[in-house]
């Protein structure tokens, strides 16, 4: 029972940081029609943004967090929209997809080449020791990350839901020509998903680092789960995405404990390829209909 | 103008040609290694043009067929079976597992579809990396022979390098074929406009299927010409990176088109062994190249030749087409 206890909140602890990442790729996804390959990349980069404030700029760890976040939005937000989305996203989607591989390949060796291919540690956001309850032992680190996840959720959900710029916002989402036509600025709007997309890869990225060390190719299997995470929750519904990331991390733990660490990576594939041919929509997704 | 402009493309196509037979003859036996491995990954892209540049359906399980078909040549030559029939056997194989494939293309499009294959493209790998009694794990299956045609030995780097000329020249004239025959223009109906083909009655649900079994079974070839070539395999070269590289390689080169995939091949394959100088800001520069292509001219490296000769411009279709095939079907529909 203990060991249960502990795989959940480990699992749910992951799970709540694929869960970030999910929720930024639905929010590109039903503003822009945008489908970002390179969403790993964007969890990979950060961590390295605030190692080089550490270290060529001898910052302390804080200051250079801070500073990590700015670079990651003005980077992974304002640049990629305006110089990637805008210029290509009239050729459909297709186009764009391709180019995100491509954008995920530069980010990838840029970090080799420039900043080495080791893995490098990041300090923990908090203590890293274990406290006891009910027999089972937790780690203070992972219910952290659970907590800073919830926050970051629930603020999100109040700002999209309990805002003015945040209504404007769905209503962007939901029908950018009626949005447009009540007077929101709706290129303004997308512009704002980016952003928080950015933002939230920054805090997935300081969150999920400390755990697997920094390293170049980490974004190859993050932004694998993050689509999973994404289409298993359903990818036009923000709840959706918590939901999957949430589900897939405990999944994810519990099949490498109890089944087969050598096939840990397919228990999600196999769930995916299951969800995608008979509930495509997702668990919470709306279906989009098709236009001749 | 017209016929300037095949004039000009009938002249790039003879030196090419001219150039792929007497190249060896001036080359070390790893130049000519490098460019078998060419003509072998050019089958397989043109594989994944068939299935996403004319059918329109995005596969990124191309590098797992491949991967296939080379470990049912490896195991089974290595078990004493003749090359040939191991050939058929990939191939086959290749071709049924495409067709299966094919059923989440008829439920699920674009990036459904993406990640339906990506999914199954990894679990492919799980399998040849995790069942060692079958693949040999992560050690592989070495010493896989090469195959003699009419007795004569392929053993040679020269030899082997024609063999896979040769095969690239079949299926090259094989797919020249398809494209221009009635399955080729049901394939460019379905990219183009599904429920259009439907309603005119083109049966899309076969030629879905078709499109992805044909696109697979020339992955397999590619990968039964792959292990004789390299003589040893293991799991890393057929991971979702292959499946990748071979999906920029069909759109840098320009999907849609026939002479595509040879060009895209040209720049993931040849070019960073003649560029390795610039170590990995190879990969960068090719990174950017895709996404500056994919901004200015998503028809890729012949989308762009087209539309600097084309004397009148006329409007693409969007989507990654806008292809001479497209405007054809176009003019007929």
């Amino acid at each position: 029972m203990a060991d249960i206890l502990q795989l959940l909140v480990a699992g749910l602890a992951t799970g709540g940081i694929y869960a970030l990442v999910a929720v930024g790729f639905t929010l590109l996804w039903q503003t822009s029609q945008t489908i970002n390959f390179a969403q790993g990349e964007f969890v990979m980069l950060p961590a390295f943004f605030v190692l080089i404030g550490m270290s060529y700029f001898g910052l302390p760890f804080w200051p250079a967090v801070a500073l990590g976040g700015v670079v990651s939005v003005v980077v992974l937000g304002l640049a990629f929209k305006r110089l990637m989305v805008d210029p290509m996203i009239r050729h459909g989607v297709l186009p764009l997809v391709i180019a995100t591989i491509g954008l995920a390949i530069l980010m990838k060796e840029a970090v080799r080449e420039f900043y080495g291919a080791d893995a490098w540690p990041f300090p923990a956001l908090g203590a890293t020791t274990d406290v006891t309850v009910f027999g089972a032992v937790f780690d203070v680190q992972s219910l952290l990350i659970l907590a800073i996840c919830i926050a970051v959720v629930v603020a999100l959900q109040l700002f999209l839901g309990g805002t003015v710029t945040g209504r404007c916002m769905q209503a962007t989402a939901q029908n950018p020509t009626v949005a447009r036509l009540l007077g929101i600025r709706v290129e303004r709007m997308i512009l704002y998903t980016f952003l928080i997309n950015a933002a939230l890869v920054w805090v997935a990225s300081l969150l999920i680092t400390p755990i697997y060390l920094a390293k170049f190719t980490n974004g190859e299997w993050l932004g694998l789960y993050a689509f999973i995470a994404a289409i298993i929750g359903g990818f036009n519904q923000a709840r959706g995405a918590i939901a999957g990331g949430l589900l897939l991390g405990v999944v994810d733990n519990f099949a490498a404990a109890y089944i087969s660490s050598q096939y840990r990576t397919a228990i999600p594939l196999l769930i995916l390829i299951v969800v995608i041919l008979f509930r495509p929509q997702g668990m919470f997704g709306r279906i989009e209909e098709r236009t001749v | 103008m017209r016929r300037s402009r095949s004039v000009l493309a009938g002249g790039v196509l003879a030196l090419a040609a001219a150039f792929l037979v007497f190249a060896p003859l001036g080359l070390k036996p790893y130049g000519i290694f490098i460019l078998s491995m060419w003509a072998v990954m050019t089958i397989a892209a043109i594989g994944l043009n068939l299935t996403l540049g004319y059918a329109g359906q995005i596969s990124l399980a191309q590098a797992a067929f491949v991967g296939i078909g080379a470990y049912i040549t490896a195991y089974l030559t290595t078990k004493g079976w003749p090359f040939w029939s191991t050939y058929l056997f990939g191939g086959a194989s290749c071709f049924a597992i495409g067709w299966l494939l094919g059923y989440p293309a008829l439920r699920v499009q674009h990036h459904y579809l993406a990640f339906v294959t990506l999914a199954f493209n990894t679990l492919v790998y799980l399998i040849f990396r995790n069942e060692e009694w079958l693949t040999g794990g992560i050690y592989g299956i070495s010493n896989v022979p090469r195959p003699s045609v009419l007795g004569w030995s392929m053993n040679g780097a020269r030899e082997f390098y024609y063999f896979c000329l040769a095969h690239l020249a079949l299926v090259s004239a094989a797919t020249w074929w398809l494209t221009r025959s009635p399955w080729g223009l049901a394939f460019v109906a379905l990219r183009e406009n599904p429920i259009r083909a439907l309603s005119l009655g083109v049966d899309t649900r076969r030629y879905t299927l078709m499109a992805f079994a044909l696109g697979a079974g020339l992955g397999g070839i590619s990968g039964a010409l792959y292990a004789p070539l390299v003589q040893f395999i293991d799991p890393t070269p057929f991971a979702l990176g292959l499946s990748l590289n071979l999906l920029l390689m069909v759109v840098l080169g320009g999907s849609g088109y026939f002479f595509g995939p040879f060009l895209g091949a040209i720049v993931a394959v040849l070019l960073p062994e003649w560029l390795r100088f610039t170590q990995g800001f190879y990969l960068m520069g090719y990174a950017v190249l895709v996404m500056i292509m994919m901004a200015f001219s998503p028809g890729g490296l012949l989308g762009l030749a087209d539309r600097l000769t084309r004397p009148a411009p006329r409007t693409g279709t969007g989507a990654v087409a806008g292809s001479p095939e497209a405007a054809r079907s176009e003019g007929a529909g």
